[in-house]
């Protein structure tokens, strides 16, 4: 079975650890992860940059609306996510609104990635 | 690492609205200042027990009101805390605060806050002073050490610079779109202005923390002024410049100039997030100083090599940034652009009428000397580069012009 662990916090409060408080966390976070890879049940994992950078996607109306700033509503509920590889933002929108087109309602968030470990599963196989 | 490290950094965090929402309640600075230490060692006392509460600036902003209330500051700092059950009620009186201090009133305390502290009227050195002081929270110690002064001159200057906006007369009421945008270009000013001490420190730590501080801040103001193009572009010039740091010097602490950094040490972190936030102001058409400094950035950013570098995109930057902001520097940074573009002599050509206005700026005769360098002009380029040396500032900048000399010395020789 495959499950996402989606992880919150007051990005204020992440965002004022200190490098040795931030590196900390990572490291360890690092150890719990090695033998999640050594046993082949880490696929990948990636932090996001602050919902500062982020911009939405709504497609409450037509054409869909582009906004500054992260995905703020309560009534949707985080249903998946892509990992896209593009050259600036407005690539990254394209595709966001190419798959909007292709999928009735909802809304897209278009946020940078800060760090991004690829799949380790076959390597470890 | 102990707990208290990180109830810090969430006191930081919260620091800023806890500050403005106290500071609009009190109308005074050192009284919500006051207000604010004895939530924050409550907060010390209370968190570790009974785990952070689920709003934390909600319940700074209610203790340290309440501390602040009950009675004379001295006997308050001096009473016991209040009993348990007291404290457990905060729960409930924190809801309907919290829907009180809603995302607008928390962006025009933070928006007044920083304000005060980059009130027009101080001058720079006690803008900066004032805005560490009491939006970061970083002690008087940290701040002289930071500036390379004494404690007690740093303590006297953030004195003077509070008793100076006590008598300014700041109004309270939330600012109008016209004065919400003046003061929003004042605070930018001042945060970038923190960022280039720092900057401007190179790799001395104490100060080089100064410019993650002013990232810090112009991330908060984002987070209040979602769609200020300028703000974004303030963001991404800092986090583009930030991201050299490790490329900017040698072993020696000397210089390293932008084409010859390995591009490898800087950070893609900060890049990734300074090319979004660049990419989404410049989604506004309202270009502006920042914009188009962070556009010029982002464009060195995007070349994997120096010999990728789009100069006649750079060129095109500071003609725009030329126009929004018309100063002999920008020309002369342009002439940089241009010369890439065109050869040296018209790179000389466009400094030439620049030497009236700038007669003794170090960078006009070090770009001069390279420009004449480039054209084989040998004597004339010594000459300027002897000028650059007499009037450095700094022994790197000094340095970086006597490798030019030495240079020319190897190759005549």
């Amino acid at each position: 079975m495959l499950y996402a662990l989606i992880c919150y916090n007051d990005e204020d409060v992440v965002w004022s650890w200190t490098k040795e408080q931030d590196n900390a966390v990572m490291a360890r976070l690092a150890a719990v992860q090695e033998p999640l890879i050594k046993a082949g049940k880490m696929g990948p994992s990636l932090r996001l940059l602050p919902t500062t950078a982020a911009m939405t996607l709504r497609k409450s109306q037509e054409p869909p609306l582009v906004i500054d700033g992260p995905f703020a509503e309560t009534k949707e509920q985080l249903l998946g996510f892509y990992v896209i590889d593009v050259a600036d933002l407005d690539e990254a929108l394209d595709i966001a609104r190419q798959l909007g087109d292709a999928n009735p309602g909802g809304s897209y968030e278009i946020r940078p990635i800060a760090l991004y470990k690829p799949d380790e599963r076959t390597a470890a196989r | 690492m102990s707990d208290l490290s990180w109830i810090n950094s969430a006191l930081t965090a919260a620091r800023p609205e806890a500050m403005g929402a106290l500071l609009r309640y009190f109308r005074n600075l050192d009284t919500a200042e006051e207000a604010f230490q004895e939530a924050a060692l409550r907060a010390l006392t209370h968190w570790p027990q009974n785990g952070p509460p689920r709003d934390p600036t909600a319940w700074l902003i209610l203790v340290g009101r309440n501390a602040a209330l009950d009675g004379t500051r001295k006997t308050a700092r001096l009473s016991a805390l209040p009993p348990e059950e007291e404290l457990s009620d905060l729960d409930d009186t924190e809801t309907p605060l919290a829907e009180r201090l809603d995302h607008s009133h928390y962006r025009d305390d933070v928006l007044r806050l920083l304000f005060i502290c980059c009130h027009p009227d101080l001058p720079a050195t006690q803008q900066i002073a004032l805005a560490l002081r009491i939006v970061s929270g970083l002690s008087v110690p940290q701040i002289a050490r930071a500036f390379l002064v004494s404690e007690a001159a740093m303590e006297q200057r953030i004195t003077r610079a509070k008793a100076r906006v006590a008598r300014a007369d700041v109004p309270f009421e939330a600012p109008g779109p016209a004065e919400r945008a003046e003061r929003l270009a004042v605070v930018a000013a001042t945060i970038y202005l923190l960022f280039n001490e720092g900057y401007s420190a190179g790799n001395d730590a104490a100060r080089a923390g100064l410019s993650e501080e002013a990232i810090r801040l112009a991330r908060l103001l984002l987070r209040l002024f979602q769609t200020e193009p300028e703000i974004m572009g303030l963001a991404a010039l800092m986090l583009l410049q930030q991201a050299r740091l490790l490329a900017r010097f040698d072993r020696e602490g000397n210089a390293i100039l932008l084409d010859d950094q390995d591009r490898g040490l800087w950070n893609a972190k900060l890049i990734t997030e300074g090319l979004a936030l660049i990419d989404k102001a410049m989604r506004h058409n309202r270009p502006g100083p920042y914009q188009v400094q962070a556009a010029i950035a982002a464009t060195h950013a995007r070349a994997p090599t120096a010999r990728d570098v789009d100069w006649a995109q750079i060129d095109h930057l500071y003609a725009v940034l030329e126009r929004l902001q018309p100063s002999p520097v920008v020309t002369l940074n342009r002439a940089v652009a241009t010369a890439k573009l065109n050869g040296p002599a018209a790179g000389l050509a466009m400094i030439a009428p620049l030497e009236a206005q700038l007669p003794n700026y170090f960078h006009f005769h070090g770009v001069r000397g390279a420009f004449l360098l480039q054209l084989g002009h040998t004597a004339e380029a010594r000459a300027a580069f002897d000028r650059a040396i007499a009037l450095a500032n700094t022994p790197a900048e000094a340095a970086h012009i006597r490798q030019h000399l030495d240079r020319m010395a190897r190759e005549a020789g």
